[in-house]
């Protein structure tokens, strides 16, 4: 067993092995974080290069492969088609979920169990168990292949998202602000507008911010119901990747460095909005 | 709302204000619009897969099943996307808990360094598997590095196999798992380790004593969720491994069974198997966790 010193200055002394494991442990994540940036380097350079063969890099740089990705895959029609089904699905989650998590939050009523297991269970079930079946019944009532299908589908998981993340943050807003305000004499449009709006916004920011990550990444469920005409960032980028060869590598790259810038762009809005570490529980210092 | 019912009194067969009796009023209306979803876009599907299932496009009721069963090409992916999601889930996991503790006192570089290690959930799988087919490949820069410092002499292959999907689950996995496990970690009352370290407890006798049981029922959720994602992933398995053999996941056989072959039926009969496969190791992860300490984890929290 390690002994624990108290030094003059009143601070705890780690032992040695502590600080051989907080060095192991430091490196491990440095090594994790250099390869990951390695890999999203050798895409970004390859998108920028010319020829790049059997070297550290490329023979020159240029950005034409920007210019021919963005002809080449319809980058202007794609971006249009993300935008619509990315807003559609932020807002209407946000509209069904954060409702139903006000209710949650406040009422203790018969068949909250059964209501909590239902908005949990489509986060449990993997995509393609329910995106096969709900993709053929949207193909039956010709909603398959169309944006409104695709918007239906990533609402599936985004909706119980909104409402599991949103729950825990109205629980902590205290109810006597809603009451006094009841006794001022506010209406309940007046409690809404002047106490719920505020306090709410910033949970409401955090979840549309991560329901807006997610659903730009959301590859399955797009896949399964987009048409031709309904294709978003992902699914064509995958579409590309998938007959590669028939393209140049760098065009796919550039597509790829699209892709990702804009959906860093949001998760660094995002950071800038929410502390991710409240996301499931608060912090108590 | 309710007392209008109650001064009614009008629904046959109940007592007045039975609506209030069992808690529904005007608010507790809210969660009907996202039940109502849920409903439609989720049970309602996965019913009609379930019973879509049963009604093979020739043949008896069960035979989707027995086929499924029956034929190497498709029972045998159970085993396959078992083999890579169950790594790929406990290396998350495993590798996000240690990290998490460390950062589990708020601090300036908390923040930093939680920023660093979410920003790869923007990535997703397929620019992974593009990025890890150049890095990784025998021209990449990982194959050039390891071969400058003579670890190696010619390169190895480690794409277009069971290695390189793992590497991508891990990489786009990662995040999601951290992020759930630093928020159990901070969610733990940091009184709890300091009286511990009063009775002179180490850090590491502080972790198993305290923080291991109390977030035994975070770790449980945080593998079922992290599972579901690396168990339904195919473009990684596609774009990264050999689709047709070590890498073939089930949901890249449902896929195929569906847009591919047109057998509606079958695929449901694929997709629920996957559904139980998944329901079975939540099952599973979840009656382990039952093994350890339940309650609240606050302790002076209230």
């Amino acid at each position: 067993m390690t002994t624990v010193t108290l030094t003059r200055s009143g601070e705890f002394r780690a032992p040695f092995w502590n600080r051989v494991w907080s060095v192991m442990l430091w490196s491990l994540v440095w090594l994790f974080v250099l390869n990951v940036m390695a890999v999203v380097a050798s895409v970004a350079v390859d998108s920028f290069g010319t020829r790049w063969f059997g070297t550290w890099l490329p023979e020159a740089f240029t950005t034409k492969w920007y210019f021919s990705a963005w002809d080449e895959f319809q980058l202007d029609d794609v971006l249009i088609v993300t935008v619509k089904v990315v807003a559609s699905v932020v807002l209407i989650s946000v509209l069904l979920g954060v409702p139903a998590a006000y209710a949650l939050a406040r009422r203790e009523f018969a068949g909250k169990r059964t209501v909590l297991l239902l908005l949990v269970l489509p986060v449990l079930v993997p995509t393609i168990t329910y995106g096969v079946p709900l993709a053929t019944l949207l193909y039956r009532v010709d909603l398959g292949g169309t944006l409104a299908g695709v918007i239906c589908a990533n609402l599936v998981p985004t909706v119980p998202f909104v409402v599991l993340v949103m729950t825990p943050f109205i629980e902590q807003i205290d109810q006597r602000l809603e009451s006094a305000a009841r006794v001022c004499g506010a209406g309940t449009w007046g409690v809404f507008r002047y106490v719920l709006v505020p306090l709410l916004a910033p949970g409401i920011m955090a979840a549309s911010l991560l329901v807006l990550v997610r659903s730009i990444g959301m590859f399955e469920l797009t896949f399964l119901t987009a048409g031709p005409d309904s294709q978003t960032l992902v699914v064509s980028l995958y579409a590309a990747a998938f007959s590669a060869g028939i393209r140049a590598n760098q065009s796919l790259d550039a597509l790829a460095v699209v892709y990702m810038v804009s959906s860093l762009f949001w998760l660094i809005i995002a950071l800038r909005f929410v502390n991710p570490v409240q996301l499931v529980a608060r912090v108590k210092d | 709302m309710s007392s209008l019912v109650a001064s009614g009194g009008a629904v046959a067969g109940s007592k007045p204000g039975w609506r209030a009796s069992l808690g529904w009023d005007g608010t507790t209306l809210l969660v009907l619009p996202a039940v109502l979803f849920v409903l439609a876009f989720f049970v309602f599907p996965c019913i009609y897969g379930l019973i879509l299932s049963f009604m093979p496009l020739k043949g008896e009721t069960f035979d989707n099943y027995i086929r499924f069963f029956s034929e190497n090409r498709f029972y045998s992916t159970i085993w396959k996307t078992l083999l890579i999601a169950l790594p790929a889930t406990l290396a998350n996991v495993f590798l996000a808990l240690p990290i998490a503790f460390a950062l589990r006192k708020t601090s300036k570089y908390q923040r930093v360094v939680t920023a660093i290690l979410v920003v790869p959930i923007t990535l997703g799988t397929v620019l992974v598997a593009q990025g890890l087919l150049g890095y990784l490949g025998p021209n990449g820069w990982f194959m050039r590095f390891l071969m400058t410092i003579h670890v190696i002499d010619e390169p190895f292959r480690m794409t277009h196999n069971y290695i390189g999907v793992l590497l991508s689950l891990i990489i786009t996995g990662f995040p999601f798992s951290f992020l759930l496990t630093l928020s159990y970690v901070t969610g733990i009352d940091p009184m709890l380790a300091k009286a511990a370290a009063t009775l002179g407890a180490s850090p590491w006798t502080q972790f198993k004593q305290i923080y291991l049981p109390l977030l035994a029922p975070g770790l449980a959720m945080g593998f079922c969720l992290a599972f579901v994602q690396s168990f339904a992933v195919f473009p990684s398995a596609v774009l990264l491994g050999e689709p047709a053999g070590t890498t073939r996941v089930m949901a890249l056989a449902v896929y195929q069974l569906a847009y591919e072959d047109y057998n509606a039926p079958m695929a449901a009969a694929g997709a629920m198997v996957m559904g139980a496969v998944q329901l079975i190791v939540v099952a599973c992860v979840l009656g382990l966790r039952g093994m350890f300490y339940r309650g609240p984890v606050g302790g002076t929290k209230g």
